[in-house]
């Protein structure tokens, strides 16, 4: 099954620890519709050598299978649809999140 | 309560630079990703799905005030303001930076705090009952044992890497409050002819194949608890599995080998051990067991809780779920839920963590614990200062009191957080606890137990739940297993696995289901005392399974 849909790069940050995305000219990003959408899988392969040797900047690359779609890459797995957008948790954090003097998005 | 010495002190100075170094190696590449993932395992630190998450230990779940701000303190500095509580009486902060850990272990440390065996291949912190020290029904304090445990088996090199991890409770009351029949070792202290000694079960654990903890020895003498552990511990690494990680835990290897030959296998062990054990752990025992004496409790004017039961319904009601006996009539312990309706199970804001050390320290002898159920409990209050106590409780938004009903319920992190599930599990209970909210059934369903794994390692611990629901991934849509009639064991009923009910359920379709099920139990129970888990005992599956169904059968 996954050697006909599309695929993108993902892995986490290695600082910071959110998902991250690979994008065409070799940076990641923190969205998926920012992400590289590859179709032919050899190309897939050589794209995930070349995120696993970003060793210092992410951990655990890997291949996603996408849908690609007009508002960007949907992945095909429930697990990789959550971790594209994030807890599905109500925002009654908000009150939590207001107390944290830091924040990050 | 165990005041760290220069010992502890310097050791977890040591054991933070060395974490430090390898962030810092790791970070620059001089340490690979396998190579670091063990270390980093050792101390707390997972990678989660979005974020890495540090468990930090809460030995036993006893902490301090102090201890409590800290960790209200990591929470607004490093993470969102919010910590989790779990069933293993540890935390959680699920949105800390991997360079900012090194930090947050250093300030831990300066309150005699650290994520030591909170993760990996070890022994794990040792869990009590939650009103160890102070409940009424109590036969010996558990917390010293559990301290003796922890300083025996933290660092200890022969456990260093066990086949797979390894989880001992145990709990010093006849009735069960650490789940010890889940547990990879569980222990109940116990008396025989004038002497204190443990009740020892082994192969407890639930994941992918459940099983209830087998007696391993009625009554283990209380000075033989090292040298029989250490048997239990070398006989399973000498026998246990490691070609499996799934085959790994010892309730396999005493599944596969019988419990007679497991026994056989340890007493050999113990017969080697049991000498080496000159009375050095039992002088420890002492110095430890002194620290652990109950505060001094003062006198107070405890009829004031009882006079204001009388004239203070909403006082009366919360007391009633929330009031636990003390050892001293004069005194009580207060369970603070965690289980706000609409809120996440077992998560508290920095605010609240610290409400709650502000409470302790000014009534509760500057005490809290964590329950494995993921509230909080004050366990020494002064029956006068009940009233106050509630009174802050509301103020700080915790006054909650649905302790053992149904909106006290067990979720793990599942699909929000966790690398490894295959379904949601906070939101649905939040649905779930709302759901039944708005309809005003909570209490007239009265006591009930449900609990939520989203996956099938089952931290939630959903087969000991009176309901158990497990979320599952089928073909790319959630999808929700129910079971019933689990327990986690108690006086009246022993500990049970509950039983599937049939196929699952997608996600918008539980709460409707938990529904038919709850109005189908409120029909044929015997009157309000006949509790959920009663009725399914009186009455047997099948009305319970035909109202789970009927929906599907109606439209069929
Ligand atoms: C989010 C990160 C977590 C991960 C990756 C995780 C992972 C696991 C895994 C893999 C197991 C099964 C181990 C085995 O059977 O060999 C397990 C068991 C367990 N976890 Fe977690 N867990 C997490 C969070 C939690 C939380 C938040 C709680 C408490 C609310 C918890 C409580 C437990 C318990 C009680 C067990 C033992 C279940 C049993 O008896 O088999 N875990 N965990
Ligand atoms: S039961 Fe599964 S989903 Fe839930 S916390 Fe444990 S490993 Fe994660």
């Amino acid at each position: 099954m996954s050697r006909t849909h599309a695929k993108v790069v993902s892995a986490n940050d290695l600082r910071a620890g959110h998902t991250v995305y690979l994008t065409s000219n070799g940076g990641w990003s923190r969205y998926i519709t920012q992400a590289e959408v590859i179709t032919d899988e050899a190309e897939a392969q050589l794209r995930l050598l070349d995120a696993i040797g970003h060793a210092t900047v992410v951990v655990g690359a890997y291949l996603v299978d996408v849908e690609p779609g007009s508002d960007g890459p949907k992945p095909v797995a429930l697990r990789e649809r959550f971790r594209a957008q994030g807890p599905s948790i109500h925002p009654s954090k908000q009150t939590a999140r207001a107390e944290a003097r830091h924040v990050s998005a | 309560m165990y005041q760290h010495n220069d010992f502890d002190q310097a050791f977890l100075r040591n054991r933070n630079a060395q974490f430090r170094s390898q962030v810092e190696r790791r970070l620059s590449g001089s340490l690979t990703e396998d190579e670091f993932k063990p270390l980093r395992l050792m101390n707390g630190v997972y990678l989660q799905l979005h974020a890495y998450m540090l468990r930090v230990a809460i030995p036993y779940g006893t902490l301090s005030a102090d201890q409590m701000r800290v960790l209200a303190e990591v929470a607004e500095r490093w993470d969102r303001g919010y910590g989790h509580f779990t069933t293993r009486q540890n935390i959680q902060f699920n949105w800390v930076a991997l360079t900012d850990i090194p930090d947050i272990l250093d300030r831990m440390a300066e309150v005699g705090m650290h994520a030591i065996q909170s993760s990996g291949n070890c022994i794990r912190n040792t869990t009590a009952d939650a009103l160890a020290g102070a409940s009424a029904d109590e036969l010996a304090d558990p917390r010293p044992y559990a301290e003796l445990i922890r300083q025996w088996s933290t660092d200890h090199a022969e456990f260093q890497f066990l086949p797979r991890k390894f989880k001992i409770a145990v709990t010093g009351s006849p009735e069960d409050r650490a789940a010890i029949a889940a547990h990879d070792v569980g222990l109940q202290l116990v008396e025989q002819g004038g002497e204190i000694g443990f009740r020892v079960l082994v192969g407890g654990g639930l994941g992918r194949t459940p099983m209830l903890a087998q007696e391993l020895r009625a009554f283990l003498p209380s000075a033989e608890l090292l040298p029989y552990l250490e048997a239990i511990l070398s006989a399973y690494n000498l026998i246990g599995r490691r070609d499996n990680k799934y085959k790994a835990r010892i309730k396999i290897t005493v599944f596969e080998h019988g419990i007679d030959t497991f026994r056989a296998a340890v007493e050999e062990q113990f017969a080697k051990i049991r000498p080496a054990y000159t009375g050095e752990d039992q002088a420890l025992l002492a110095e430890i067991a002194a620290q652990f004496a109950l505060p001094d409790l003062r006198e107070n004017l405890a009829e004031f809780d009882a006079t204001t039961r009388a004239v203070d319904p909403l006082y009366a009601a919360w007391a009633a779920r929330a009031v636990t006996d003390h050892k001293r009539a004069d005194h009580a312990s207060v369970t603070v839920a965690l289980k706000v309706a609409g809120e996440e199970p077992g998560d508290a804001s920095a605010a609240q963590m610290r409400a709650l050390a502000d409470i302790a320290e000014r009534y509760g002898y500057n005490e809290l614990r964590i329950t494995h159920s993921q509230n909080v409990v004050l366990p020494h209050v002064a029956r006068e200062d009940l009233p106050t106590v509630h009174a802050a409780l509301l103020r700080a938004g915790l006054a909650a009191a649905n302790m053992g009903r149904l909106g006290d319920i067990i979720a793990c992190p599942g699909m929000d957080y966790c690398a490894l599930a295959t379904a949601r599990s906070i939101p649905l209970a939040q649905e779930i606890a709302q759901h039944f909210q708005t309809l005003g059934l909570e209490e007239e369903i009265g006591a009930l137990n449900l609990k939520i794994s989203g996956c099938i390692n089952a931290c939630g611990h959903h087969h000991l739940g009176h309901i158990g629901i497990l979320g599952l991934d089928r073909a790319g849509a959630e999808n929700y297993q129910i079971t019933i009639g689990g327990h986690e064991g108690d006086k009246k009923h022993p500990a049970a696995i509950g039983e599937k009910m049939g196929p699952g359920f997608a996600y918008e379709a539980v709460v409707p289901a938990l529904e038919r099920l709850l109005r189908t139990y409120l029909d044929l129970r015997n009157g309000a005392e006949e509790t959920f888990l009663d009725a399914v005992k009186r009455l047997g599956l099948a009305p319970f399974r035909a109202a789970l169904y009927a929906e599907v059968r109606d439209a069929a």
